[in-house]
């Protein structure tokens, strides 16, 4: 297979593989799913949390690769309770970095252990870590279709909520939201969301799914429906380059698309954004926390 | 919600909108202030004085429902407090929003109305309207399309202002809006403050260090210190008697010919200094 100056040939032939469909269907919804949630993610800050679920995902992955059932099914599982229980911690522990960088730790331990136990093939281990989107089944598909589903109703159902909850979290409890609730049902959502991103990326790429679209889109919008679109755009972008790249060459999609958003997240942090912002209120970038009071 | 309209009504009678008799709060164990009696109605604007720890914000919290009275009773709109009252407006004590929050003034306007609804309906545009309006009010309609994480302190309160304003509240808490402002949008904020409260008729609690900026707008004032707290017009309370009853020390409040008050302890240097 060689790339031809006629894209449409290309993508015809990309096509016309099973394993390119799926991998291409699964990589559309977990784009999606990874732009939205991933814009709460960097709204809330809750960037490291997302990758403490990947890594506790990935110790209860390996756990269900040595148990002999489906690694989505420990990653689920491992991801979930870690969401719950950091959900429960509460937004407000303020040495939360601290506490779940200790369980991540603890986490990646556990995965380790399960991996020296199990005695097959390293080449499970492998795609849970950087992902393997090229060999996703069609039954995963459409298991990523009912999650992706899920999700998406389930972020609509609390999106005022958790806009305001994320951006006044004072105000918003003082008008009786239930925040225990609403930071349960997000971290579940994202929980979930990362399971499958990981299918994409793997674990230790999860970032580029769930967070750099996200925190690029925040400085191409103001308004959180514009910014999650703009969020969905680049992670499905960074995917479908990255499948179609790495179709042609002999490197792996996960390289393609961490590079494909890193590049963008540079551009327009550092070039669009000066462009733009200069025009409606000089030197705000370069603002300091000090700079700010009266 | 019978209740709640009876709370309505009272605009043109001057009965009050909170009440309270030998009202204590604090936390288990530890009372922070005991045997508070007051009584504030329509449109009336009341500084709440007081050192750190006097248990200010605890006031806040009982009346928005937030923590329950250790003892007295207390009644708003003639109910007891309930949490999530949409008529009541109110600004957290806070420093400031992530300087990285890229998201509009307007959009959290906007939340402060339809941010406890569930459910996602791209097309309504009632909530945007009325955030509109009291970015206005707020005095903050330049402030619309900017970044919350660029504004200035005193740019942020005004936000904040609208933000509580936009659900068309009868009374307003305001937990140290003027803390990290300077004398001039101390001034300005004060101000704007006092609009609302005269144009919409709104009640407006306002916590602060510092009584002197607040005394050419004030009705009433709270003075909070020792484990009590005296409640009356400014000219009641701000007595060398009244705070003297205050403090168990004897202080004496002195007036510059501007009305500007400083309240100095008589007694050795030692002793409760405010």
């Amino acid at each position: 297979m060689s790339i031809s100056p006629n894209i449409l040939a290309d993508l015809q032939q990309i096509w016309s593989y099973q394993f390119m469909q799926n991998a291409i269907e699964a990589g559309t919804l977990t784009a999606i799913v990874a732009g939205v949630t991933g814009y709460f993610v960097v709204l809330r800050r809750s960037a490291f949390t997302a990758h403490a679920f990947s890594e506790i995902g990935f110790a209860g992955a390996a756990w269900a690769v040595l148990s002999g059932i489906p690694p989505l099914a420990g990653l689920l599982l491992g991801s979930n309770l870690g969401g719950l229980g950091i959900a429960l911690l509460g937004r407000r522990a303020t040495n939360r970095d601290t506490q779940i960088g200790i369980v991540l730790a603890f986490s990646l331990g556990l995965g380790l252990l399960f991996i020296s136990l199990y005695s097959g093939y390293a080449t499970q281990t492998y795609s849970i870590l950087f992902g393997e989107i090229l060999g996703v089944s069609y039954d995963q598909v459409l298991e990523t279709i009912v999650a992706a589903v899920g999700i998406l109703i389930g972020v609509g159902i609390i999106y005022r909520p958790l806009l305001f909850a994320s951006l006044d979290e004072d105000v918003a409890e003082a008008k009786g939201m239930p925040m225990l609730t609403l930071g349960i049902a997000f971290m579940i959502i994202v929980a979930v969301a990362v399971s499958f991103a990981v299918q994409v990326t793997g674990v230790l790429l999860v970032f580029s799914l769930m967070v750099t679209p996200g925190a690029t889109a925040q400085y191409l919008a103001r308004r959180p429906s514009r910014a999650i679109a703009a969020s969905v755009l680049i992670a499905l972008l960074a995917t479908w380059i990255g499948l179609f790249l790495s179709f042609y060459t002999p490197y792996p999609v996960s390289f393609f698309i961490t590079a494909e958003v890193f590049v963008f997240y540079l551009f327009v942090r550092f070039v669009f954004v000066r462009f733009r912002w200069e025009k409606i209120s000089p030197g705000t970038i370069l603002k300091s926390p000090s700079d700010r009071s009266g | 919600m019978a209740m709640l309209e009876g709370g309505r009504e009272a605009t043109g009678t001057k009965s009050s909108l909170i009440t309270a008799q030998n009202l204590s709060a604090g936390y288990s164990g530890r009372r922070i202030w005991s045997d508070v009696s007051f009584s504030f109605g329509r449109g009336e604007f009341v500084a709440v004085i007081g050192p750190n720890g006097a248990g200010k914000t605890t006031l806040f919290r009982v009346l928005l429902g937030l923590q329950r009275p250790l003892g007295g009773s207390i009644l708003v709109f003639g109910e007891p407090p309930r949490r999530g009252n949409p008529h009541i407006g109110y600004i957290p004590q806070r420093h400031t929003i992530d300087t990285e929050t890229n998201v509009e003034c307007l959009e959290l306007v906007r939340l402060g109305l339809s941010g406890t609804q569930w459910g996602f309906n791209p097309l309504a545009h009632h909530d945007r309207d009325a955030a509109l309006s009291a970015l206005e009010s707020a005095g903050a309609a330049d402030l619309a399309h900017r970044r919350l994480g660029a504004l200035s302190g005193g740019e942020l309160q005004r936000i904040f202002l609208a933000e509580a304003l936009v659900s068309d509240p009868d009374i307003l808490l305001l937990d140290e809006p003027l803390s990290n402002l300077d004398i001039r949008r101390e001034m300005e904020l004060l101000h704007l403050v006092n609009n609302v409260v005269r144009t919409r008729g709104v009640t407006a609690l306002l916590i602060a260090h510092n009584i002197n900026p607040l005394l050419p707008h004030m009705n009433k004032v709270m003075y909070a210190a020792n484990g009590k707290m005296a409640t009356g017009k400014p000219a009641e309370v701000l007595t060398s008697e009244s705070l003297t009853r205050l403090y168990g020390v004897q202080v004496e409040v002195l007036k510059d010919p501007h009305g500007n008050v400083a309240i100095i302890p008589v007694e050795e240097h030692h002793g409760n200094v405010p």
